[in-house]
């Protein structure tokens, strides 16, 4: 049946397209691939997961389920005033969500979709989502600043220390899977678990989660940070600070940064799921199969939701860190454990 | 154009959707939105009482050694990278020089960490 479906497809996938529209299909599918993860997300996990763990129902009216909630929210929002506070600082105020979501955009950038259907086949790809991503920083530290409230300014500051302090671990931990790759591409990332094998056997590839189980527990702690999720809300606790860096948005500028936040945890899942998941990888069917430009996105999706999934149960479930609790888990805990694992990763493939 | 300047290019495009996605959203909604700023609604929030004050008041800010020694660790992973990707060539020799690296790093963190500044002050 496979074998049927790709040769209908092949004739579709080897078409070749001029530059400019490529790129205006790859616009069009990372379109699709910030804004579907973001909404889904925020439906299953958001609304519904974290209801059921509380014991009520959450939103059951806006479409069959609850599921339309997340566009009645929107409408919502288009029609909220946008207040700017009259001592903010104007521009710096009102550039804010277009840093950040342009964090999240370029950050789409390096992930692979499938053998094909990939946005840049940057030979950096793991380097330049790492830079991206710290971009993120600034727009926060706009939002905090250009507001003119003690909450924002408190907010900003605790929201730079934080993801200052948790980008380094997440490096560190993405390190030991380009050791064990020996590549920075993604896509090359892929492929070499597709085709790696553990102790000789080769049977379903080598996702990096099995040798790399330490990088990934401490990527997605890393992640959980960098979102400035609970237990590591500090910059946005609503019962001390409000909401943070967030605290004088109104309106669409607010969900913005509240979709934001979801398009992120989407990218950042999908990041996790190519680097230690085996991206759009799946066992039993070859990596240059062609189905797999079809398959792939499909496949990546699944695991993104999967990632997701323990990141919102996480979000879910732990109270609260203090913040020097906070800043010693980073400095005093996960970055020695990150270098360990560097070392011991270096030593293993040097030697075997 | 080169394979590898395109590819920049791409990233630029999509730099610039991500504005016109929020520049098109936010325009959408002001023809929907009211304005009707006061001077009151434009108030700095602080739990619903006046504010005190200048909102830019100077404050301790307790993490300046922290932003230090990210710059530190940061110029390190810099290094570390092309070492990762080439380490089956540099083999044994490699491994050496990166330890010795990366122990020197780990005197830094430890000396910091013995001075107290990853401590709450």
């Amino acid at each position: 049946m496979i074998s049927s479906l790709s040769t209908v497809l092949s004739p579709v996938l080897a078409v070749e397209i001029p530059y400019w529209g490529q790129t205006s299909l790859r616009v069009l599918g990372g379109l699709v691939a910030i804004l579907l993860p973001a909404g889904g997300l925020v439906y299953v996990y958001l609304f519904k997961m974290m209801s059921f763990m509380q014991s009520r129902l959450g939103p059951m009216e806006a479409g069959p389920y609850g599921s339309l909630q997340l566009l009645a929210e929107v409408g919502k929002f288009l029609q909220k005033e946008d207040i700017v506070p009259a001592k903010a600082d104007r521009l710096v105020f009102l550039g804010a969500p277009f840093v950040v979501l342009i964090s999240t955009f370029l950050l789409l950038l390096a992930v692979p979709f499938g053998p094909d259907a990939w946005f840049v086949d940057l030979d950096t790809g793991v380097y330049f989502a790492m830079a991206v991503s710290s971009v993120s920083v600034i727009g926060i530290l706009m939002a905090g600043w250009g507001s003119s409230s003690k909450y924002s300014l408190l907010g900003g500051i605790r929201a730079a220390g934080q993801l200052v302090a948790y980008e380094l671990p997440m490096i560190l931990a993405v390190l030991g899977v380009v050791i064990q790759a020996g590549t920075l591409n993604m896509n090359e990332i892929v492929f070499a678990q597709a085709n790696g094998e553990i102790f000789g056997f080769g049977g379903i590839g080598n996702p990096y989660i099995l040798t790399q189980f330490v990088g990934f527990a401490v990527f997605l702690i890393a992640i959980q940070a960098e979102l400035t999720q609970p237990p590591f809300d500090m910059p946005v606790a609503e019962s001390e600070l409000v909401a943070g860096y967030m605290t004088e948005y109104s309106g669409l500028r607010f969900l913005l940064f509240f979709i934001g936040e979801f398009a992120t945890a989407g990218v950042f899942s999908a990041i996790a799921a190519v680097l230690f998941l085996g991206g759009w990888y799946v066992p039993f069917l070859e990596p240059e199969h062609n189905l797999y430009n079809v398959l792939g996105p499909l496949v990546l999706m699944a695991k993104i939701f999967g990632v997701a999934g323990l990141i919102f149960w996480f979000r879910f479930t732990y109270p609260r860190f203090r913040e020097d609790q906070l800043q010693r888990l980073a400095w005093k805990f996960l970055i020695p454990i990150a270098l360990v694992n560097i070392v011991i990763t270096g030593v293993l493939k040097v030697v075997f | 154009m080169s394979d590898f300047l395109r590819s920049y290019l791409t990233v630029a495009i999509f730099g610039g959707v991500a504005v016109a996605l929020v520049g098109v959203l936010l325009g959408l909604g002001s023809f929907l939105r009211p304005s009707r700023p006061t001077a009151t609604k434009t108030m700095a929030y602080e739990s619903g009482v006046d504010p005190v004050g200048d909102m830019w008041s100077q404050s301790n800010i307790r993490y300046y050694v922290f932003a230090l020694m990210f710059v530190l660790f940061d110029v390190e992973a810099v290094f570390i990278f092309p070492w990762a990707m080439r380490l089956e060539t540099y083999g044994y020799f490699g491994l050496v020089e990166m330890a010795i690296f990366i122990f020197i790093l780990v005197l830094g963190l430890a000396y910091a960490w013995r001075k107290g500044m990853l401590k709450w002050v």
